[in-house]
């Protein structure tokens, strides 16, 4: 499975929730796949994924997903022990781990290689760290997401893209109405 | 009611409840009242990118943010404040320490400190500049500007303002 299966296979779990999507291919596919207002798409800025995900889920009641990828997290390393240290019970991390830069030509990552993020999210302190593999992802974030206890989940699959149109909408209608679904959600 | 004590009265009373810091020894007074004061979440960032990625995430949870950092930091952030804070149109008051500036002890510091305003006028940020005692005086005005407008605001405090290091 590559990641566009992966996104397509969990789309209805994400349908309900808050979601934060990785710059890139990863947006660019869950837009065409399942666009939700519900969702915030990142038109930029690599790596912050999870630090936006995780001060939305610090900063109101319902369940955040940040879709995140190993190149990403790999940008942004220190948000591992910035999210061990501020839990967040209403925060999933969820790292779809090709193993591969995808957007910019699939360049492998150093997480495709010798480093484990799984290991490294241990490290860092994060208690609840579950790695799977691709097909099994849609069950391992539904159970995430009812234990409503923080979780990075770091779901492995193959490198490989499909061809996605790039996201038009303007940013500050995808951030209107992100934070419209906010107030909806926690009314 | 200590300078650093203010500053933070004025973050509460314009709301802010969400406080990011990567630490500063100038800024070390504001780091520790904030920390005390029980209305704001004080979450330190590894970096200031990822304080600002916190911060969009906060206000679009709803809380109103800010970020305390070292001017140094402006070197490193400025592709999130353009493509995060910017292109999504949002607030975010960054206090932050002006080192470099008269009565510096550290020569390196000065080589960022000559590109800090132009950085910031280059990104049209708005920016302030805490020189002489009694320019916080101003704090309570600029953050009001910055949530009405809706754009990273830059706050500049120099050694002369916080009585040398």
């Amino acid at each position: 499975m590559i990641r566009s299966e992966i996104i397509r296979d969990i789309a209805p779990i994400l349908r309900d929730q808050l979601v934060v999507c990785n710059i890139g291919l990863p947006s660019q596919e869950l837009h065409m796949i399942d666009d939700q207002a519900s969702t915030f798409y990142m038109l930029g800025t690599m790596g912050l994924s999870s630090s936006i995900g995780l001060g939305v889920a610090l900063a109101q009641d319902k369940t955040v997903i940040s879709i995140d990828g190993d190149g990403s997290v790999l940008t942004n390393f220190g948000t591992l022990p910035t999210i061990a240290n501020n839990v967040a019970d209403n925060f999933i991390l969820l790292i779809i781990d090709n193993g591969s830069y995808g957007s910019t030509g699939d360049q492998p990552t150093y997480a495709g290689k010798k480093t484990s993020l799984t290991a490294v999210a241990r490290a860092c302190g994060c208690e609840n760290v579950v790695e799977c593999q691709a097909e099994e992802t849609g069950v391992v974030l539904q159970a995430a997401i009812d234990s409503k206890k923080m979780t990075v989940i770091v779901a492995k699959c193959e490198s490989g893209n499909i061809k996605v149109p790039v996201i038009t909408k303007d940013p500050v209608v995808i951030r209107d109405r992100f934070m419209t679904e906010v107030v909806r959600l926690n009314a | 009611m200590s300078v650093s004590e203010k500053i933070v009265a004025d973050f509460v009373a314009n709301g802010i409840e969400f406080v990011t810091t990567v630490p500063c020894k100038q800024l070390g007074g504001v780091i520790d009242a904030v920390e005390k004061e029980p209305s704001i979440y004080h979450i330190p960032s590894n970096k200031e990118d990822e304080g600002m990625g916190l911060c969009a995430g906060a206000f679009m949870g709803g809380k109103r943010p800010a970020i305390i950092m070292q001017n140094t930091a402006i070197g490193v952030t400025v592709n999130t404040l353009v493509t995060l804070t910017q292109f999504y149109r949002m607030p975010l008051p960054m206090l932050i320490s002006y080192r470099g500036e008269l009565k510096e002890p550290v020569a390196c510091q000065v080589e960022m400190a000559v590109h800090t305003k132009a950085l910031l006028n280059q990104l049209n940020i708005p920016t302030y500049h805490f020189h002489k005692p009694g320019d916080e005086q101003e704090l309570d005005a600029i953050l009001k500007y910055t949530f009405m407008c809706n754009k990273p605001v830059a706050i500049l405090t120099d050694a002369t303002f916080w009585g040398g290091y």
